[in-house]
């Protein structure tokens, strides 16, 4: 009897097995499939957010468009995978997403035990707290014998565990499975800061019913550095969504947006000569139209920021860390030669 | 030839269900024995090429989180094998409770609904009918997340009568504090039940031999309240009590019951009990009239009937349903993960895992766990089922 | 004749009319006209806020938020998000795809309540049988011309009653060859049955579920890969099938000996005397423990929403975040558990009656 249940998954298992192992490098798969498939979360505005029809929109969403326009000349050839913060790494290790955008933290333990890599940074973070206006609190050092609502599975869990040892101050860590919830938790009273990396605690409060109660506390309690993430040991494919994302640097600091892309193309620059055409793509084993696809479909840095998080959103962050290195920020692209 | 020898001597090995027998069961085992060494070594090779850790090392690394409540000492210097612990202790004080008070409320239920009071007969099917048509995850979050929103800020909380006090971070109650010469109290409590079951044990027997009863019940609640209620007034009140005071952002000291504990144990009470009133009834209406009549006709007055004739011959039928339900219970209250109370599940195959990424170790665990509990209660039920059964003469 | 000089006794207590009733339904005793009391004041404290919160002052009609105004349940929301509630992300174009499947879902459904209905029995085989390829090749898409739809934009209702209905489906087989199984002859089979009913009855699906979006991909060779909502369907049907095989194990040890005797005796093997004589009987009493597993896994679908699927639990639950909506939870918590209480309560009615028809034989 069981023999035969094991004769069908056994069967099954085989099956699956001719239909799907021929899995060469992740772009060749993607090329083949004729879409990409990218893990992001279940919903953050400005970051990754599907809306009411499940259109998915935000920063992250867009170098998942990249990618896909890179690799497939359309940036809507995206299969969206939202994922939660427990889930997004199994899910990239066991192959059933090609990349991982979802506003995850670079982490030496990340890199080294997980077996995946991170491609690049798109949002330099640092974690804070966001507290009613109520309270009355200023500063993160009045925060002694607080409850803090945390999401599950991220590193502000660990940092706040730091921070307040380190200040010598208690709390009491109420944990939840999605931002969702713990934005829930905070709105109900259950605790009395929310602390998340700072551009979320932007992004949550516009969730609030009624955000002008809340305040983001001025503190910033640790580096994270947040990027798309890949499978280790295929060069490849890592190369590609690394090469995207610097391919959108390039052209802000080359001031090529999608507005003028056509002209510049034709013009004589000769850096944006080679980002748009020249062979940079065929090295990745990409068109040599993948930068212009890009910058055509989804902008470049600047643009995707302005309009998912920055004055064009109404999250109004300001560009701080993220502004250009040329400009006082840490974004910098190495170059396209 | 004898017509005997047909049977016996001609059948071909294939067709001899002996022989057939073993060689199917020998491929059973050959195939499953191969099923699980194709997983055993996908995993390894999977684990190797993604570079995963294994190996239970990391049950004695530094965890670094925090967690809501803990039965024993914690905090973020002890290890993730601490974290185990304080999430199975979470488990099993959730799962207790659950069991306790889903069976008081069940077992009133139970009767409630087979009462002659036509209202209160009706109100107890609507309960019934209403909330286990309903999934505990949809109550649990409708009590976690609706009730919560309705109870009042730290510094607008509702006293109870001056001892408990509630609000949205729990209920809190004064804890005691035991002062020097409280344990001589305590050891006359030892001693108070020690006597309560000689006892017992005694009235039984006397009953045995003279048929006279002794009010058991009475005396020993009076040994067991008098008894250290003496000792505790002659050491001159050895207790204090711890409690809780409104600070900067809630109460602090004494004790608590966290929301989450009190929606998830509320949800899991409401939600079992329910099933336990329909086993009670079904329970009760198997014991035939006939039983109670001849007990009137016995003389036995209507707490007796039930006491001595009705329930005990009910609970032949009620205890393999009602394990089930305990067991129900203890792996429903896994559910403590969607509203964050720091369950097994909530704590180390939530936080633990993702920390670590140690997903194979970990998951074994958990469930190695719960099927111990689960065995564990079923045992003990399946035992105490045994003594209960009909013995036939 | 009226004898005039004894006049008559008083009447008896009526026992008749609504006086009568009340008096022997609600105030028998002195303890009962109490609790009769306490328990009508309940009832009006409990219900009549809720009805004039959920019914006199709610908002029906409207489009957004604007319309709630008259502070009690805020329905509209309900009727805006009704498209996620019930087909999740599934795209507009192709909803009647999913009404073809809930209809044909109803046909053949409503021939199973009557006591007579022509070839009944094989409207059910096709049901168990027919019917999921044919919603197999509805749902997914791909082939006769249908575009395909991935199963991360399946949701609400619709896929609960897949996971529940793939549930059942694939748990009876497999459910009917434990059971037997584990009451075989052979030492080897049974041990290997009990050990995995128990193990998966041992365990919260909870942590199934976790297993089978976590590890599974990690049990399998490399390059191979299951959608995360086959591998939840893989979680839900092994937990389904050890209980389903408890289940008809009560069927098969309710069938007498002397069944099994009388196959042996016409010559039947182990297989036919099962399949002919045996199964057939034993899961037609089993019928009502079929359906209450079936409700049992219809409530636990809900939990699949852990593990990141957007059951129709999960989807009232994105959408009561909604900040456009503020605060609409205990509408969408109420929408849910109605919606779920629908499903449960009917089929648990259909359960009972069945069990009444089946056990007219051996009542007392």
């Amino acid at each position: 009897m069981k023999r035969i249940t094991i004769g069908l998954l056994g069967a099954a298992v085989s099956l699956s097995m001719t239909l799907g192992s021929v899995q060469a490098g992740t772009l060749d798969d993607v090329k083949r499939k004729g879409h990409l498939t990218c893990g992001v979360s279940t919903g953050l505005p400005g970051f990754s957010n599907a809306n009411s029809k499940n259109v998915w929109s935000g920063l992250d969403v867009d170098v998942c468009r990249a990618v896909a326009a890179a690799v497939l000349g359309d940036a809507g050839k995206v299969k969206y995978t939202p994922l939660t913060a427990k889930e997004r790494f199994t899910a990239l290790q066991s192959g059933e997403i090609d990349m991982l955008s979802r506003n995850t933290t670079w982490t030496h333990t990340r890199d080294t035990s997980l077996g995946i890599n991170f491609a690049g940074v798109n949002y330099y973070d640092g974690q804070g707290f966001m507290v009613s206006k109520g309270l009355g609190v200023k500063s993160a050092t009045e925060l002694n014998g607080a409850a803090v609502c945390i999401q599950a599975g991220t590193t502000t869990e660990l940092n706040l565990a730091d921070y307040f040892s380190e200040k010598g101050m208690k709390y009491k860590a109420v944990v939840f499975d999605t931002s969702d919830q713990s934005v829930k938790g905070f709105e109900s009273g259950r605790c009395d800061v929310l602390t998340s990396d700072q551009s979320q605690l932007y992004a949550l409060r516009i969730k609030l019913v009624n955000p002008g109660n809340a305040v983001v506390l001025p503190e910033v309690i640790s580096k994270e550095p947040l990027g798309p993430v890949v499978r280790q040991g295929d060069d490849a494919w890592f190369n590609v969504v690394k090469w995207s994302l610097f391919a959108m640097v390039n052209a802000e600091e080359m001031s090529i947006t999608s507005a003028n892309v056509d002209s510049k193309k034709s013009s004589s620059n000769p850096g944006a000569k080679r980002l748009l055409g020249g062979d940079a793509g065929g090295k990745l084993g990409l068109s040599s139209d993948w930068a212009y696809n890009i910058i055509k479909q989804v902008g470049n840095y600047g643009e995707a920021f302005e309009r998912n998080v920055g004055k064009g959103s109404p999250l109004k962050i300001g560009r701080g860390l993220n502004a250009l290195w040329s400009k006082g920020g840490l974004q910098y692209a190495p170059p396209v030669r | 030839m004898p017509p005997a020898d047909h049977g016996t001597q001609k059948v071909a090995p294939w067709n001899d269900p002996k022989v057939r027998s073993i060689v199917f069961q020998f491929i059973a085992l050959v195939s499953l024995g191969f099923f699980f060494y194709t997983i055993f070594q996908n995993t390894l090779a999977n684990m190797e090429r993604r570079g995963i850790t294994t190996g239970l090392a990391f049950l004695g690394h530094e965890a670094g989180f925090g967690i809501l409540m803990s039965l024993i000492p914690y905090d973020e210097t002890y290890t993730y094998g601490r974290t185990f612990f304080v999430g199975l202790l979470n488990t099993l004080l959730v799962a207790g409770l659950g069991i306790v008070l889903a069976t008081v409320i069940g077992f009133a239920l139970g009767v409630a609904r087979l009462s002659n009071n036509w209202i209160i007969a009706k109100a107890a099917m609507v309960y019934i009918e209403v909330l286990r048509n309903i999934p505990l995850l949809l109550q649990i979050f409708f009590w976690y997340f609706a009730v919560l929103q309705a109870l009042p800020a730290p510094r607008q909380s509702i006293p109870f009568g001056g001892v408990f006090t509630l609000n949205n971070r729990g209920l809190y109650f004064p804890a005691p504090v035991p002062e020097s010469g409280f344990s001589y109290v305590l050891a006359a409590l030892v001693a108070a039940i020690i006597g309560v079951v000689l006892l017992v044990r005694w009235a039984r027997r006397r009953q045995e031999i003279s048929g006279q009863p002794f009010p058991v019940f009475r005396v020993s609640l009076a040994l067991l309240v008098l008894v250290p209620l003496l000792v505790f007034v002659a050491m001159g009140s050895p207790l204090s009590w711890d409690h809780p005071e409104l600070q900067r952002f809630s109460y602090g000291g004494g004790g608590r019951l966290i929301p989450e504990l009190m929606a998830l144990l509320w949800a899991l009470t409401m939600y079992t009990a329910a099933f336990i009133a329909e086993i009670v009834r079904a329970g009760i209406q198997s014991v035939s009239h006939g039983q109670t009549e001849a007990a009137r006709a016995l003389g036995l007055r209507n707490g007796p009937t039930l006491r001595l004739v009705i329930i005990p011959q009910s609970m032949r039928v009620i205890i393999p349903p009602l394990t089930s339900q305990y067991l129900n219970l203890t792996k429903n209250s896994s559910l403590a993960t969607a509203i964050g109370y720091p369950d097994l599940v909530s704590v180390f195959m939530g936080t633990t895992l993702n920390q670590t990424g140690q997903a194979v170790e970990i998951v074994g665990m958990t469930m190695a766990v719960y099927l111990t509990i689960s065995l564990t209660i079923s045992m003990v039920m399946n035992a105490y089922n045994k003594k209960i059964a009909l013995t036939e003469r | 004749m009226t004898d005039l000089k004894n006049p008559s006794l008083a009447p008896p207590v009526t026992t008749v009319g609504i006086m009568g009733w009340m008096r022997q339904n609600l105030f028998s005793t002195p303890l009962n006209s109490g609790l009769t009391v306490l328990a009508v004041a309940f009832i009006y404290l409990l219900l009549v806020p809720f009805f004039q919160w959920a019914v006199w002052n709610a908002d029906w009609t409207g489009s957004d938020q604007s319309a709630c105004t008259s502070g009690g349940a805020c329905w509209v929301f309900i009727n805006a998000r009704m498209e996620l509630f019930i087909y999740g992300f599934f795209p507009t174009s192709e909803y009647w795809r999913v009404d073809l499947v809930f209809a044909l879902l109803a046909v053949l459904i409503v021939p199973q309540f009557f006591e007579r209905f022509p070839h009944k029995g094989w409207i059910g085989f096709f049901t168990l049988t027919g019917f999921p390829v044919l919603v197999y090749f509805l749902l997914v898409g791909g082939s006769f011309g249908l575009e395909p739809v991935e199963s991360g934009k399946w949701g609400g209702l619709m896929l609960t009653l897949v996971l529940a209905f793939v549930g059942i489906v694939a748990a009876l087989p497999i459910g009917i060859l434990l059971a037997l199984g584990r009451r075989s002859e052979m030492p080897v089979i049974r041990t290997i049955c009990v050990c995995f009913i128990e193990l998966w009855r041992g365990v919260p699906l909870i942590s199934v579920l976790f297993m089978a979006s976590v590890m599974l991909p990690l049990f399998l060779p490399d390059g191979v890969n299951f959608d995360k909502l086959l591998r939840a369907l893989i979680g839900i049907v092994l937990f389904q099938s050890a209980y389903m095989a408890e289940v008809i194990r009560g069927g098969l040890q309710a069938i007498p000996k002397g069944q099994y005797e009388a196959a042996r005796a016409l010559g039947l093997g182990y297989w036919k005397s099962m399949s002919l004589i045996i199964l057939p009987q034993a899961l037609k009493l089993v019928i009502p423990g079929i359906v209450n597993t079936f409700i049992a896994l219809f409530k636990d679908t809900t939990l699949v929403l852990i593990i990141g699927l957007l059951d129709i639990l999960a989807s009232v639950q994105s959408a009561i975040v909604d900040p456009a909506w503020g605060s609409v939870s205990t509408e969408g918590y109420l929408f849910a558990a109605f919606s779920f209480w629908i499903f449960c309560f009917s089929m648990s009615r259909y359960s009972q009656a069945l069990e009444r028809k089946l056990e007219t034989g051996y009542q007392r």
